[in-house]
């Protein structure tokens, strides 16, 4: 993905490696290759890529893994803004 | 049984396995699978545009065929099948409501429940001999593989993220390149969502239009007419200008403008819009005329090219939400100037 790397320092995605298992999932499910897991254990190698789509979390046997998951849509941030209520696409 | 439509012209026959008869799929998409495809990109048809969700079988699957899991929106399962020639295996659709993995993985109807209850629903270990799944790379959003196996029993494989590498992942050994888990977006994918950012505006610009062409009207002889139509239909050109600018423009140049907030990518291309506008009509429109020019292109460029983010695949929803708290402000500023400016420079006259 070179030349489409969005906000520096925002992405919310967190890992505790106390809990990490090894299994990889992580790193095979990531499309913007956020995780490497070199020597049984996961590491966060590229942050800012990720746009927290949330398949990291969700496929992690171990639990080690939060994200606020969510769509990176302005219409769908607006669309919650103006109704008070969750983030909402119309796609 | 549940009645299938030939009329969708997509199915040859049937294929008798210990669960029924499953419909076999053609490999080759039609003129009105194109036409279709076109179609739903301009918005027509784009809620009806799916299939019904069940078990399929591409070539002459046998029990030990490989089970592909994708979403029932009609063009997911055209961009499917025209990889399947010469494939042997089942494909099982869940109910997406007719939206696309990525996106229903997104909302959770490409996810956990429905795999499990598709494959109670379809008897899919009465089907098939092995208990794996092969699902896109994109549906991780909404599927925890490991709740999957706890809830049906089947294992779940992420394949690549394009269909187009289902062909080779398969012949891998189910193993998947790393390019094959990246995703991309190239010219032309940009290129092909733009004709809905576009769609989705003309409301909202609808709306709009009455109010522009009321606030045209006035000028130095209170409410003029023709005043109205001539300045209304500047102003019309300005918004068209702006929507094309980050509606177009921007997404198709995305890489190569610098700045990588979407709101300032789309400033920077309302900006240049504004200036040659500007420049090329320099005898017809007065200084303030063209404040307000500088001030409405950007403005609207800004606001309509921040709105892409939702059609990319790399924006995350914390840097976009970030981007709006900064970018909203300034452009409702320069929306505002924009108004003052041509309303005094009409006072004018």
């Amino acid at each position: 993905m070179n030349g489409f790397r969005y906000l520096e320092g925002v992405a919310t995605v967190r890992l505790a490696e106390a809990s990490c298992t090894g299994c990889g999932m992580c790193a095979k499910v990531c499309p913007h290759g956020v995780f490497s897991v070199p020597d049984g254990k996961a590491r966060i190698i590229d942050r800012d890529a990720c746009m927290e789509c949330g398949a990291c979390a969700m496929n992690c046997p171990g639990n080690a893994i939060t994200v606020s998951p969510g769509v990176g849509c302005a219409t769908s941030i607006l669309n919650g803004w103006l109704s008070g209520s969750k983030p909402s696409c119309a796609c | 049984m549940e009645p299938v439509s030939y009329r969708e012209g997509f199915l040859d026959g049937w294929v008798e396995t210990p669960a029924g008869p499953v419909p076999r799929v053609v490999a080759t998409l039609r003129a009105r699978d194109i036409l279709g495809r076109w179609k739903v990109r301009w918005g027509i048809g784009r809620g009806r545009y799916r299939i019904a969700p069940r078990l399929y079988a591409a070539g002459n699957p046998v029990p030990e065929s490989p089970v592909l899991v994708t979403a029932n929106y009609k063009m997911t399962w055209d961009a499917l099948r025209k990889e399947l020639g010469g494939v042997d295996a089942w494909i099982l659709v869940l109910d997406t409501d007719g939206v696309n993995v990525w996106c229903a993985a997104g909302k959770g109807a490409f996810g956990t429940d429905e795999v499990v209850r598709r494959v109670t629903e379809s008897r899919l270990a009465d089907v098939v001999t092995h208990r794996r799944l092969i699902l896109p790379q994109l549906g991780a959003p909404g599927v925890s593989a490991h709740r999957v196996r706890k809830g049906c029993g089947f294992g779940v494989t992420y394949g690549p993220v394009y269909a187009r590498d289902i062909k080779r992942f398969l012949a891998d050994g189910m193993k998947a390149a790393p390019e094959m888990r990246r995703v991309a977006f190239p010219l032309a994918e940009r290129l092909s969502l733009t004709p809905m950012e576009i769609v989705g505006l003309l409301k909202p610009v609808g709306l709009a239009l009455p109010v522009l062409f009321l606030l045209a009207g006035i000028g130095p002889g209170v409410f003029s007419l023709s005043g109205a139509w001539q300045r209304g239909t500047a102003a019309l050109a300005i918004l068209a200008a702006g929507i094309l600018g980050g509606a177009v423009a921007t997404p198709l140049l995305l890489p190569w403008i610098p700045w990588k907030a979407f709101s300032i990518k789309g400033a920077f291309i309302g900006a240049l819009l504004a200036a040659s506008g500007a420049a090329l009509y320099r005898d017809a429109v007065g200084p303030l005329q063209t404040l307000a020019i500088l001030s409405a292109l950007p403005a609207v460029s800004s606001f309509v090219a921040m709105n892409f983010t939702g059609a990319t695949p790399f924006t995350s929803p914390s840097g976009v939400e970030k981007e709006m708290r900064r970018a909203i402000p300034v452009q409702a500023a320069l929306a505002a100037s924009a108004i003052v400016f041509w309303i005094t420079g009409a006072l004018a006259g």
